[in-house]
This record gives structure tokens, sequence and C-alpha cells, in this order.
């Protein structure tokens, strides 16, 4: 079989047999069950707890998680804000490099707090040391807090009634130190081997062969690339991100950073199988997941390791596929894979130029932000998919002749009203404000020249892309569009909070709202939600109701360049 | 009223009205409480302003015949699905006109008290002047004027009108057949009966409002499914605002017509417009399998039920229990202890009594029984029989009874007797031993004849995952083998009032839906408490007060057919949903490339119906969305048909014809319209 694809394949089976045991790992962190990594950070829990005057057997209820969460997200804003604007003038800023402005550390901030990671700076000059390191901070702390929302809405969906679904500092303090932390560790150490700098020097200089000398950036970036793939965070350490030969120097560290990008979403819905011991609902949750994504990454990487049609009608040989835009170390297939694995889920680092796929893997890579769920970033992912689920259940449940209950609560309008309103606010944000920037571009073209790269489609899918990576918090950019001004700094950033918080509010007050319902046993008449029936229909649900939404803007951008180009 | 099986559903003479009215609701006041509908009527008011537009000299927005036809395609989908409603609402109102006429104004004879006393001063007044409380008399002949509830006398009354069913019923004062309901007719005797409802407020008249849809009120799954299909209208309103600086972008002008057209198109209007027909027509189900329910919740409640409380007596067995075997004890010649049988019950009026002769098949003409005295059943003896002039004192009754008579007499009870009165409980069966001037002759054998066909129905219910559960006040023993027999899943044995009540609420804090059944006034608190109450139309008013649904055959196994309409009105809504929605499909890949063929050529690719002209293809999909709508309204007002086949099995039925189908049949639908409407565009 083709080398490449053979390389694709591994990632993704290796990607799932690491997720099975994570799963089982996560199920028991989350359920207070003993683990063996108690012994080394339970005194840092205890450290952490005591720190911060927490009582981590004291239970919650759905509002009182929200507030929690709320209040770790505005403490750490306000530090934030602090940092880069000041960072100038702190110690371990060996580059000598300058303060952020007030707007761009504000947008910087969100981008980070949301777990986005869209980058309006460029890691070699725009932060210093103490400002990488305070970044890097957020992805633990971005990823932590969808981690823990994830644990609530999993406690609030076990077979009970009740208002206490844990304690959310605990939650989320686990979910720093016992999953993302030991795993970034292993991680940080595996690239340090393959050459991914790790130190507070300042930039290292040589004399190339042309007797120019060059300097070179580095800094602690082992220990931040490593967060930002497991945690879908996706701001790299350097500009350039994961296409970045420092970042990710060659294709076996390509393969551990793509496995870490889908690693721990995964996991997650294994973990549910085992905290509600419901591991066929987990097979069927992951098989959905799984079929969408491979319906996205399958004509992916066939369309790139063909070839741009475009290169081949000039008559050029593209035996190795569309290379533009690519790095030659991980070739056609890798960076297809990885671009399709990253928008999935809402990492949104980079191994290549998106902006450069050909017409239909761009496509896929938006829908696969559209969609936001096909694993979906780190505990996010799951809570869109529950969105969904709800939907799906609603109806199924009517298609069956009852009340629809999912997992023994009944689904009532209360539930079904939030449920709409999330599943809406995706297509409105994404649709809203490319089609407010589209006319602001059709009725004064001159002024707005400076935002595309390219005209007509292929420019319309740039302006799609931001709103969509901004609304999916994915972060990864079509490049090509000129996105450093006010009005694209203040749009996505808007869109970002927005699209953070709201979509994390909903599931969690859904969840809240049922653990409280009184459970219904199951019956012959009740719908089961672990059948491949069922799982055909939230497939079903998400490609009618999320997908499709966006197919008349996706005629317009990737599939007008798609046939136009043939 | 006669039971309804006339599945006509559209009668010439409802269609008159029902077009009448689907103009009437055309008016935004009625149609704002349909969101999705609303919508499309802001549409076609839009393209009638269009219409005039270009009546008026625009040139940017396609020829007037053009969007003169999709006007009135739109206008034709808003009066399609009122049409539904109306139609739905006009079976409804004629049902219920057929139960209005039994309580047309009739004459009643009210009784007048002067001062503290009633004196039975009667006056003639109109029904409509009866207010509760009153009083007023009914002799043999007189139509009853208003429901109540007996006070004094008893009177055999032809319930013909309100339940099809031709035999007289007895009702009496005091106790659990002491009511009475408008309509019905006294055949004979005089009775008193006190007014127990206030003019337009009796059940039937709630159930008649309900019909109307004057009082409907929206079900809490309906509230969701208008939340969640509002929510998807929403969705398609960002979807086509969007387009237009979309286009603006791609310098494609977009003519008002085809974002009109794509939105109408891609909003669920075939589940909008039907919605609230699906809704009616589940009430008028009820009404025509002779259920009056108090609300539209307590059918759709009736479809999530997991248990079922039914009374054995008539519910599960027939009425009666019959006599199946004589156990004649040792000694005892068979055909002597039969006819001592036989002479026993002569007298003997009880059912049971007459089984026993039935089951003897003697002619009881041949017995002298001159100067023979019957000894009657009391309380006290618990047994009966006959004494004969030569001698002869023959008893029949229970086992302790019956022993008490022997062993005072010093003969001994026959040990093979007591065995055979174990075994006979144990089967299920009630004993009766006979005995012959204190000495034991044998043992009747009386059995529970269960009602045919009862299995299957409670194995169709368990399918549909409803526990069954037989109430009745035999002993453990016998109620056990009655329970397996009949095939129910759990039995109350001895039940007294307070059990059932206890029962309902166990398996209420289990989570469970209850329902029951009852008639007495002791039923009352259970029917209040379980979650669908049905109360008998000949039960008390404090049964039927407590109760949401009443059941005017007195059918105790109504319940069952209940459950399924239940289950039909929710399946029916989720089925049309889906389809509504898996329709999409087809209409985006009908309307999106027909927007764009003109500025981006290589758009013809999605194209994949291969429609005529960017006109036919948008014209044959609002045709297809309009017509889909009168197609369907047979199955609206039908129902989806229930199969208790497991919820996973039906949901891949539904799902494989509803939502398969969904995606599948607008894309035939529409390439067919669009070869005909090609001919012009």
């Amino acid at each position: 079989m083709n080398t490449e694809i053979s390389g694709i394949i591994f990632m993704y089976v290796a990607m799932v047999l690491l997720a099975i045991p994570l799963g089982s790992y996560i199920g028991k962190v989350f359920e207070g069950q003993r683990t063996w990594l108690d012994v080394i950070f339970n005194p840092l829990d205890k450290l952490f707890f005591k720190l911060g005057g927490i009582k981590p057997e004291k239970e919650m209820n759905w509002k009182q998680h929200l507030f929690a969460l709320l209040t770790i997200n505005v403490v750490w804003f306000i530090f934030s804000m602090i940092v880069l604007m000041t960072m100038g003038s702190l110690p371990l800023n060996p580059d000598g490099n300058p303060s952020m402005s007030a707007d761009l550390a504000f947008n910087t901030t969100i981008s980070f707090i949301s777990n986005t990671n869209l980058q309006h700076y460029s890691g070699e000059s725009g932060v210093s040391y103490l400002g990488q390191l305070i970044l890097m901070l957020f992805q633990f702390i971005s990823a932590g807090v969808g981690i823990a929302a994830c644990a609530v809405v999993f406690n609030a969906m076990k077979e009970r009634t009740t208002e206490k679904l844990g304690n959310f500092y605990n939650y989320f303090i686990k979910s720093c130190t016992r999953i993302l932390l030991p795993l970034s560790i292993v991680v940080a150490v595996i690239l340090l081997f393959n050459g991914t700098p790790m130190t507070f020097k300042g930039k290292d200089k040589f004399i190339s062969l042309q007797g120019d000398t060059v300097n070179v950036s580095r800094g602690p970036a082992a220990a931040m690339v490593a967060i930002k793939q497991l945690g879908t965070n996706g701001g790299g350490f350097f500009g350039a991100n994961s296409a970045h030969p420092l970042e990710n120097p060659n294709y076996f560290t390509n393969i551990v950073e793509n496995v870490c990008i889908v690693l721990i979403p995964i996991a997650l819905v294994f973990a549910l199988g085992f905290i509600l011991k419901r591991k066929k609902l987990a097979w069927v949750i992951f098989g959905v997941m799984t079929i969408g994504f491979l319906s996205f990454v399958v004509p992916s990487v066939y369309y790139e390791m063909k070839g741009n049609t475009s290169i081949a009608k000039l008559g050029i040989a593209q035996n190795n596929g569309s290379m533009e835009g690519k790095e030659t170390r991980f070739g056609a297939a890798a960076s297809a894979y990885w671009g399709i694995t990253t928008t999935v889920t809402s990492n949104g680092s980079v191994n290549a130029a998106h902006d450069s796929f050909t017409p239909l893997t761009g496509m896929f890579a938006m829908l696969g932000m559209m969609v936001n769920s096909f694993y979906g970033g780190v505990g996010v992912g799951f809570l869109n998919f529950y969105i969904y689920m709800i939907i799906a259940v609603f109806i199924s449940g009517l298609m069956v002749g009852r009340t629809p209950e999912f997992l023994g609560k009944k689904i009532e309008a209360k539930e079904m009203k939030i449920a709409t309103i999330i599943a809406l606010l995706h297509t409105f944000l994404i649709l809203s404000f490319t089609a407010l920037s589209s006319h602001l571009y059709a009725h004064d073209p001159k002024t707005y020249a400076s935002w595309l790269n390219n005209p007509g489609n292929h420019g319309f899918s740039e302006m799609l892309y931001e709103y969509t990576s901004s609304s999916a918090n994915n972060g990864s950019g079509f490049e090509g569009l000129g996105d450093g001004v006010p009005f694209w700094n203040i749009t996505c950033g808007i869109v970002m909070i927005l699209a953070r918080y709201l979509p994390i509010i909903g599931p969690l007050a859904i969840a809240g709202i049922l653990a409280k319902k009184k459970f219904v046993p199951e019956s012959a008449g009740t719908l089961k939600t672990d059948t491949v029936t069922f799982g055909i229909m939230i497939f079903a649900v998400i490609m009618i109701v999320a997908a499709l939404s966006f197919f008349p803007a996706l005629a317009l951008g990737p599939i007008a360049e798609f046939f136009s180009q043939k | 009223m006669k039971r309804n099986t006339d599945n006509k559903l559209f009668e010439t003479s409802l269609m008159k009205d029902a077009l009448k009215q689907s103009f009437v609701k055309l008016n935004p006041k009625i149609l704002i409480h349909n969101p999705v509908m609303f919508t499309v009527e802001i549409g076609t008011i839009v393209m009638l302003f269009v219409c005039a537009w270009i009546f008026a000299g625009e040139k940017s927005q396609g020829s007037l015949a053009y969007n003169l036809i999709i006007f009135f395609i739109l206008l034709l989908t808003l009066l399609f699905a009122n049409f539904a409603e109306a139609i739905a609402e006009a079976r409804g109102k004629a049902q219920a006109d057929s139960l209005r006429k039994t309580r047309e104004d009739t004459p009643a004879k009210k009784v007048f008290s002067i001062g503290e006393i009633h004196v039975d001063e009667l006056k003639i007044v109109p029904s409509s002047q009866l207010k509760k409380g009153d009083l007023f008399i009914c002799e043999t002949g007189d139509t009853i004027p208003m429901d109540g509830e007996i006070v004094e006398g008893i009177a055999t009354i032809d319930e013909s009108a309100i339940t099809g069913e031709s035999a007289p019923v007895i009702r009496e004062s005091g106790g659990d057949k002491s009511s009475v309901t408008g309509g019905t007719k006294v055949l004979s005797d005089k009775i008193k009966v006190r007014v127990t409802t206030e003019p337009g407020e009796s059940f039937l008249d709630k159930m008649i409002a309900l019909v109307e849809g004057a009082s409907r009120q929206k079900t809490p799954n309906e509230i969701a499914l208008t939340i969640l299909l509002a929510g998807f209208t929403l969705i398609f309103i960002i979807v086509c605002v969007t387009l237009k600086p979309f286009g603006d972008y791609a310098n494609t002008p977009i003519t008002i017509a085809a974002f009109i057209s794509l939105f109408v198109c891609l909003i669920p209007t075939t589940i909008g417009g039907l919605l609230s027909a699906i809704g009616i027509a589940g009430m008028d189900r009820a009404l025509r399998a002779n259920v009056i329910t108090k609300s539209g919740k307590a059918v759709e409640t009736a479809g999530d039920l997991d248990t079922l409380l039914l009374d054995k007596t008539g519910t599960i067995t027939i009425g009666n229990r019959k006599a199946t075997n004589f156990w004649p004890a040792n000694n005892i010649d068979k055909n002597i202890f039969i006819e001592a049988c036989a002479l026993s019950s002569l007298a003997d009026e009880t059912p049971e009594g007459k089984s026993i002769i039935e089951l003897a098949g003697i002619n009881t003409n041949t017995f002298s029984t001159n100067g023979a005295k019957f000894i009657e059943f009391t309380a006290e003896t618990r047994s009966s029989g006959i004494d004969l002039p030569s001698e002869l004192r023959i008893r029949k009754g229970a086992f302790d009874s019956i022993k008490n008579l022997v062993t005072k007499a010093g003969n001994i009870f026959p040990e093979e007797t007591i065995q055979q009165v174990k075994n006979i409980s144990n089967n299920g069966g009630t004993p009766l031993v006979v005995s012959q001037n204190e000495q034991v002759l044998g043992v009747i054998e009386l059995q529970d004849i269960i009602k045919p066909g009862i299995f299957e129905r409670f194995d169709r219910l368990r399918k549909m995952g409803v526990k069954t559960v037989m109430v009745t006040g035999d002993n453990p023993l016998t109620a056990k083998f009655i329970a397996e027999k009949a095939g129910v899943d759990d039995f109350i044995a001895e039940a007294k009032p307070e059990d059932k009540m206890n029962y309902i609420k166990k398996e209420q804090q289990g989570g469970k839906l209850v329902a029951m059944m009852g008639d007495g006034t002791n039923d009352a608190p259970a029917l209040a408490q379980a979650d669908v109450g049905v109360a008998m139309n000949s039960g008390t008013q404090a049964a039927k007060e407590a109760g949401n649904m009443v059941d005017l055959d007195n059918d105790p196994t109504k319940l069952i057919e209940i459950v399924e309409i239940g289950k039909q009105l929710l399946m029916t809504r989720g089925t049309l949903t889906t389809f509504s929605i898996a329709n999409d499909v087809a209409k985006y890949f009908a309307i999106v490339p027909a927007l764009f063929i003109a500025s981006i050529p290589g758009l013809q690719s999605l194209n994949i119906m291969n429609l005529h002209s960017p006109e036919s293809a948008i014209l044959s999909a609002v045709i297809f969305n309009a017509i889909v709508i009168p197609l369907l309204i047979p199955l609206a007002l039908r129902g989806v048909a229930y199969k208790p086949i497991g919820a996973s099995a039906l949901l891949r039925r539904n799902l494989l014809i509803y939502g398969l189908g969904g995606i599948i049949v607008p894309f035939i639908g529409i390439k067919l319209i669009d070869l005909l409407v090609s001919i012009w565009f």
C-alpha cells in the first residue's frame, strides 16, 4: 500500500487504541476512583485546594457550576490582560519583545481563554517568554474548563434524580493535573528528543553557507506545543505553527502531534461509557463521530493526493499530489489528514496552509468546523454533540409514540428551547457575520481591497472560513485574509466569546434540568439510544440541520471554485 | 351516539365548511399561533407586492406571470394548511354535533321547594335553566335533561343514545350506579335526580369544545415541537437573508421570488401545516372510540403509560364465574351428586347458580318441588339450598360454612374433599361444597372464564412496554392462577380500595405513568392519583370528576385503545416532522443551483435532477411543497399506524419510510413536476 496512506491509517489506529484506555482512566478520575497517578498529584491538588479555599467534596447544582466556570474565566482574563500589556518590561524577555497594545491583548486573551487560539501576533516577535508561559497556562485553563464542563454533563446524565453534580473546581483541577499535565509532559519530552527547543535563552545565531548571519528564534516551545495539541488549543509557539521545523521537526513528531489533536476528544466519549456504564452508547457516539470524520477526511486525502487541477492543466506532473503550501517532510496525505483532524476538533493548529488546499478539502475543513462535534474540542465537542442528541431524541421519541426520553429523563419544552437556540447559534454567527463582511466588500470593494488576497469564490471562502473558525473556537486561518484590521479583530472577538460560552452554558443547563427530573426506568416502549438506528438518526440530524444550512454559502465558495476549475 | 366507524375522511358536507374556514383562517391574528405558516403568509404578502411592483414597470424581478404563479402557489400552500386544520375541526364538530343532538333542550320536571321543605311540586322548565344542585323528576318515557345523580328511586334507563348499547341498564340511588347522563331515556319507574354540573360544563360540553378547537390548548409535546419548528424556521430565515449579501458579493442578483421560494421550501411547512390537524384528529379518534377526555394532554399521556391497573371482573374475566366440574366425594354416586347440586340451585338466581343447572344438564321441570322450602343465601349462613318434603336438606356453600354445618352435626368432613377444595383453589377456581343432611356429597368447581383474546391484547401491551396489573378481591392463590392464565404481569389480590392507591403511588415513585379504570366512589382517590384515570360513564359522579377521561361504553378494555390513540398521535407528529425536514435535501438541490447558475455556470453540476431551467426548478420545488400538504392530510387525520414491535424496530421502520422516503420522494416529485412545468418555463 502507498506509504503515505499507511501513515495516516497508522495515525488513526494509534489514536483510537490510545483513546480507549485513556477514556477509562478519565472516567476513573471523574468518578473519584484511585489511579496510579494519585501518589504524585494528590499533594499538588491539595495545595491548589488549600490555596483556593476550595472544598472539593462540596457538591454544586448546575447554576453554581456555571458560576464557578465563569469566575475562573473572568479572573484569568484580568490577569492575562495585565501581563500581556506589561510583559515588555517584565522578566523572561531575552529578545526584548514589546508589550501588546490594549486591543491586541484583548483579542489575544479572548482567543486563548476561549480555546480558540486565533493569533493576530507572531510568537517570535510579538510576545516575551513570560507572555508565552501565560498563554500556555491558558491552554491548560481553557482545555480544563471544557473538560470539567463535560464532566458535569456526564455526571448529570447518570440514572438518578439529583441536583448535586460534583464540584466544578475539583473537576477543573483534576482535568489539568490528572489528564492534561501528565500527557503534556510525555509529549513534550518526545518532542524535546526530536529537536523542539525548550530554553529560556534568547535568539540563537548561525552563519549560513552564504555567509549571512541568521537569527533563529527559540524558547520554551516543547512544553507549549504539547498542550496546544492535547488541549485542542492550536496556538503555536512560532507564527508558522506546526509547519515550523522547530515546532514539528519530522514525520514522527507529526504523528505524535496529530494523534494528540484527537486523543482527548475521543477518550472523553469512552469516558462517558465508563461513567454511565453504557459502553454501547459510547460506541454508538464514537461510531457517528467516526463516520462523519471519515466522510470528510477520505475525500480530502483523495483530492490532495490527486493534485491541483489548475496546475495539471499547465501540464505539470504532480506525482506527490498538491504540494502548494505543504511541507515536504509530511507530504500531501498527512497534511490533508492533519487539516481535517484539526478542524473537526476545535484545535486549529496547522501543518500546511489551508488556503492552498484544493477547493473541496477546504470545504471539508470548513464543514468540520461547521458541525464542530465530530470528536470536537476537548469537552466542548461532546457538549455540541449532546445538543444534537437532544434534538434527535426528541424527534425519534415522537416517532415511536412516546414523550421523548433521554437516558430516563423526559425532554420537554424548556430543554428543547435551549437546544434549539444553541443549535441555531453557530449557524447564525457564521452566516450573519460572513454576510456582513460580504455586504461591506460587495458595496465598496476599493476600501476593503486589502481584506482579500484572492478575488471571487476563493475570497468568499476566506471570509467564510475566518468566521467559521472563530465560531467553532478553532483558530486556524484560511490565511490570505487580511485579518489584522480592527473590523476582523472586533467581529471575530465577538463571535469567539458568544460561540465559546453559550454552547457550554446551554448543554450544562439542559443536563442540570434533566438531572433534577424524575428518572423513568426503561421499558419495551422506550427509545433506546445505544442502537445503530439511533446513531443514524443523530447523523441525519447533524447533516441536515448543521451541514445543510451552509449549503448555499458553500455553493458560492469552495463548491463554485471546484466546479469552475474543472 | 352510535360508535362511528365510518372512515370516510372527506364528506362533501364537511368539505364545504372546511373550504370556507380555510379562507377565514388566513386572518393573521389566527395564523400567528402557527409560526411556520405565519412566515409563509408574510412571504405571500411580499410576493403580492412584488407582483404589483412588476406590474408598475419593474424589470429586474422576472416576468409577471412567473411571479404571479409563485404568489398563487404560496397562497395555495397556506390554504392547504388551513384546510387541513379546518377539515379536522369539521370532523370533530360533526362528531360533537351528533353528541349535542342528544342534549338539545328537553323539558325538565323541576322540583321546587317551599322554604326548607321539598314538596314535590313540579314545574316544567327547559333543561338549559337547570343549575347545579337543582332537583328534577324523570318518569317512564322521559328523557333525562341533565347529568346528575339519583337521590331517590330506581329505574331502567336506555343509554343507547350515548353508548350505542341497546340493552337497558339499571340505575338506583346510593352506591356506584347512581349517575345518569343527559340525553338518555328512562324506560321504567321514577327517579329523583340532583343536577351535578353547571350548564355548559358537563364532560360532553368540555369535549365538544376540545374537538371544535375552541378551547384546545397546545399539549406539552406540541409546545416543544412548535419550539423546534420555530427554531428550524429561524435557521432558514438566517440562511435566506444572508444569501442576499452573498449573492451581491458573487455578482449574482437573486430575485425576491427566488428568496421567498427557497425560504418557504426549506421551512417545515408540511408538519407546520398539519400540526394542529394532527392534534385535533387525535381527540377526534378518542371521541370516535367513545371516550371523552378532559384535555388533549390526557390523550398524549396515555401514549406514555407504563402501567395499567385493570379490575379482574369484567375486564379480564367474563363478569361471572361458571360451574365447570362436579367432584363427588368418595362412595357418592356422581348422578346423585349432580341431581343434588341442581336441586340446591333451583331457586338460586345468581349467574353461578344458573351455570350449575346448565352444567348439570338436567331438565329441572322433572323435579317435583311441591312443598319444598328454598333456603336463601344469607351473610350469616353463607350457604343456600333446599329442604324437600322427603326430609332431605341439601345445602351448598363455601368450604368453611359447610364444614361448620357438617362438624356441628357430629359428622366427619372427608379428607379427600378437603384435598379437592384445595386443588380447585390452586387452579384459580372457587369450590362450593354441597351437603345432604349434613353429610358431604362433593364439591362443585366454579371457574373464572377469561375473556377470549385478552391474552393477545396483554401481549400486545407488553410489546408496547406497558405493564398490566390485575386487581381482584380473590385470594392470592386464585389471583395468581388467573393472572398467569390471562397473561397479566402482576396482580393485587384481596384488594381493598387503598391497595390500588398505594400501588399507583409506588409505581409513580419509580417514575412510571399509571392508568386505571374505575367506577365507584371509592375508586375516586385512585382515579385522581393515576396519571390517566378513566371513569366509566355508568360510574358515580365522584369517579367521573376524579378521572380525566370518561368511557361512554363502560368497556374496561378501552384503556388499551386509548394507549394506542395516544401513541399514534405522537408518532404522526414525529414522522411528519422527519418527513418534512428530510424533504429539504432535495429542495436544496433544486433551488440552490437555480439561484446561481446564471453567474456561475459551473454550478450546473449541482443540478443533479437535471431540471429544465432556473424558473422551472423553483416552481417545481414550490409546487411540490404545496401539494404534499393535501396529500398528507389523510395520514394526518387517520394517524400513522402503531405497531407494537418494540421502540427500536419502530424507529427503524419509521425512519426508513418517512426519513429515507422523505429524502427520495421529493427528488422524484420535483423532477416529475419539472417535466410538466418545463412546457411553459
